[in-house]
């Protein structure tokens, strides 16, 4: 009998603690009660003043799961820009971050909806590729204007007129790593491995191996593909670029699958140039993974957290004492710019909390035809039509253990 | 009709399709007077998915007794084939609710001949052996999907599992796309589908559990030994069953698949035949009420949680744990068969009274 009500009491108790969480939901404006200790006085000093109603941003993206590390950054990033804004006075933000699990429908519409019935303006999400697609059709309904930090594929863009992109779409990405690699290593055997599971990887592929025969490149491997499933060892697909002989190897996809290649590569005694997209911005971070193993690496990334312009070595502190010391990557500089390029078409527009959702998105549209932002992931960014960004891509080359731009 | 009431089984029956019934229409009172907001409304097709999912699986695992892990792969293969017959048939059947209702059936369709493919050489292999096939096959369906690209040009309608063979003429429109998934589905699914996908599910399954097929399957499922002995063809009745089970799962999957505009392979993996075979399990094997109740249940209970922020997916897991074993404990279960026959007194006392 004992056990009995032990166990009530328990079930009780799971419970009450949901019922608690599920009424303190509305009244939540930070994501996470970590940093908020830090943001909550900023944060609430010019609101009590009685200006306009705090212009409600949502992000959705994966908190939880195997992929949380992008979701967690994306939020991390756009923290500190909203704290940021509303310690200034004027416009404030009111930011809510919902989990979709990276997942590509069902979940990925319920966290969008959550935050519809919390009465979201201005979608700054999703962080993945999947819910995006899944997600920006519904605001295209709505009438709720989307800009994705990082979700890279052509398709979101072209999902309607009310969506942006923050980052390089996949093919586009894919184009300028040829390009690069025409100019710098025009004689080079390139072999390719890529995760053919992944959109974001086979995006650029896809645009990376058009272009390259446009350009002559010499491709002798383009088949070593591994999937989700079966990326534990990626043995195979290096040896299949080793005995082919190439000299430089495409490795677009993320840090730490890149990790292990790289790993493998230096035990086998193969040692080409590695060339990696802005997913492999991270790889001096991966736990267990020998740094010195990165050293001549070259990859394509907006971010460099070790640069020393003022707006970078602000937001790079900043995000270390929010975050226990973790060094931001570029997913949570997109977060950081994208809030600022909605802040700023917002105050351009003269919108603010009170203006409705599809108001707002016409006004942004507007905005956005002009926009131009100086942002952590690049100066005098723009937008096409489309909604796709327009910025200078960088290459960087791994040197004693930091990235140095490539000569 | 005394005497129909007087069935334990029909009553039973009864009870949930009443249930059913009963919540649908309370939702779109709801809805129509404006009660539910935007999560609870795109709540409601995924309910109806997974209740039809877990009802379908608990023909399986508790009807049946057969462990199956890979239902998630005939609920892909329902989507993915729904979604592209409901893409071919946009200009020929104009009607949204008849694409839509044609879509599902080509979905079950498809996925029953599958079911019945690989219900050949798997059904001849018992317990644990079947449980590891059946993982296997998710996994298998979901690596052909996640590299399936099919579209439509100007030629017609082109089908391929590689990039470089899938070429689409200039104009052409990707309806699946590799790893993208399915992108661009126009949105046909309806809550009013969903519940006529639960009333058929269960129409399906109740009525096979009570026939003469059904008997024979719970007895295949109690001894073997013993059903073989008395002449019940074992390996017929058990495909009977697992096709019926992947019919009924990829009539789901279509209705899944058609409810969002995007829809990726990884979605069908391993993860969500788990996570249907746990509403069957913690609604009970073999009793479809609770398959129906768990299912909403479980399915509702993290998007409840979402007040909890990154907390959620703990609670969950923890809810599930508690769920388990207070549900299962035996006093519990005294305390509920002591309330359930009070009940069912006072029911029999109504309806003697009424009918004298």
């Amino acid at each position: 009998m004992k056990k009995f009500v032990a166990m009530l009491l328990a079930a009780l108790m799971v419970l009450s603690l949901a019922a608690c969480g599920g009424s303190s939901a509305p009244a939540e404006t930070k994501a996470d009660a970590a940093p908020a200790a830090t943001e909550a006085p900023a944060a609430e000093a010019p609101a009590a003043e009685g200006a306009a109603p705090a212009l409600k941003i949502g992000l959705t993206g994966p908190m939880t799961g195997s992929v949380s590390a992008y979701g967690l950054a994306v939020r991390g990033g756009m923290e500190i820009a909203v704290a940021e804004i509303n310690a200034r006075g004027g416009l404030q933000i009111e930011f809510k971050s919902e989990d979709d699990e990276a997942d590509g429908s069902d979940k990925a519409v319920s966290a969008y909806n959550s935050l519809k019935d919390w009465g979201m303006q201005i979608m700054a999400g999703p962080v993945t590729t999947g819910s995006s697609l899944a997600i920006a059709a519904e605001t295209v309904n709505d009438q709720i204007f989307m800009l994705t930090p990082s979700a890279s594929a052509t398709d979101v863009a072209m999902t309607g007129s009310n969506v942006y992109q923050m980052c390089f779409t996949d093919p586009n990405q894919g184009a300028s790593a040829a390009e690069l690699m025409a100019q710098k290593w025009p004689d080079a055997t390139i072999g390719v491995i890529y995760d053919s599971s992944d959109a974001y990887s086979a995006g650029i592929v896809d645009g990376f191996l058009t272009k390259a025969s446009e350009l002559g490149l010499n491709i002798a491997v383009d088949n070593a593909a591994f999937t989700a499933d079966n990326k534990a060892d990626l043995s195979t697909q290096v040896n299949m670029c080793k005995d082919a002989g190439c000299d430089l190897v495409f490795l677009p996809f993320y840090y730490t699958e890149a990790a292990q290649v790289l790993t493998y590569a230096n035990t086998v005694g193969y040692a080409p140039t590695f060339f990696g997209c802005d997913g492999m911005d991270g790889i001096l971070t991966v736990e267990g993974f020998d740094a010195k193993l990165a050293e001549g690496l070259v990859l394509m990334t907006p971010f460099d957290a070790n640069a020393t312009d003022e707006a970078t070595v602000k937001f790079v502190e900043q995000f270390k004492a929010n975050n226990g010391g973790l060094v931001p990557n570029q997913f949570a500089a997109d977060g950081y710019d994208v809030i600022y390029a909605l802040y700023n078409a917002c105050v351009a527009a003269g919108v603010d909390g009170s203006t409705p959702a599809a108001d707002v998105c016409a006004a942004l549209q507007e905005q956005f035809k002009t926009l131009t932002v100086d942002g952590l992931t690049g100066k005098g960014m723009t937008w096409d039509e489309n909604g796709m960004i327009s910025k200078a891509p960088a290459a960087m080359v791994v040197k004693d253990g930091a990235y140095a731009p490539l000569a | 009709m005394k005497k129909i009431l007087n069935n334990k089984t029909t009553r039973t029956n009864l009870v949930t399709y009443l249930v059913v019934i009963i919540a649908f229409i309370v939702m779109q009172l709801a809805n129509s007077a404006g009660m539910l907001g935007s999560s609870m409304k795109g709540l409601l097709v995924p309910i109806c998915v997974y209740i039809s999912l877990a009802v379908s699986l608990n023909l399986l695992v508790g009807i049946c007794g057969e462990l199956s892990l890979g239902h998630a792969g005939f609920m892909g293969i329902g989507a993915f084939s729904g979604i592209i017959i409901a893409a071919l048939l946009k200009d020929t059947v104009a009607n949204d609710f008849l694409r839509l209702l044609l879509a599902m059936l080509c979905g079950g369709v498809l996925a029953g001949i599958i079911g019945f493919l690989i219900g050949v050489p798997v059904l001849r292999l018992r317990g644990d052996y079947l449980a590891i096939v059946t993982l296997a096959f998710g996994e298998i369906m979901k690596n052909i999907i996640g590299n399936l690209y099919a579209g439509t040009d100007s030629e017609g309608f082109h089908i391929a599992v590689s990039t470089s063979k899938m070429k689409l003429a200039a104009g052409g429109k990707y309806i699946v796309n590799g790893p993208l998934g399915a992108t661009g589905i126009q949105k046909l699914a309806t809550f009013t589908m969903g519940f006529l996908l639960v009333l058929f599910t269960l129409f399906i399954v109740q009525n096979l559990i009570n026939s003469k097929e059904g008997r024979a399957i719970r007895a295949v499922r109690d001894n073997r030994i013993a059903a073989e002995s008395v002449g019940i063809n074992v390996t017929a009745f058990r495909m009977k069953a697992f096709v019926v089970s992947a019919f009924l799962a990829g009539m789901a999957g279509a209705l899944f698949g058609l409810n969002y505009s995007s829809v990726t392979a990884p979605k069908f993996n391993f993860n969500t035949s788990i996570n249907i075979l746990v509403f069957v399990v913690l609604g009970g094997m073999g009793n479809i009420l609770g398959s129906v109740i768990s299912a909403t249940v479980l399915y509702v209970l993290p998007e409840a949680l979402r007040g909890l922020q990154d907390y959620r997916m703990i609670l969950y897991a923890i809810v599930l744990i508690l769920v388990m074993l207070f549900t299962w404990s035996p006093k519990v279960k005294e305390f509920m068969s002591v309330i359930a026959d009070k009940a069912s007194g006072v029911f029999k006392k109504k309806e003697a009274g009424t009918n004298e």
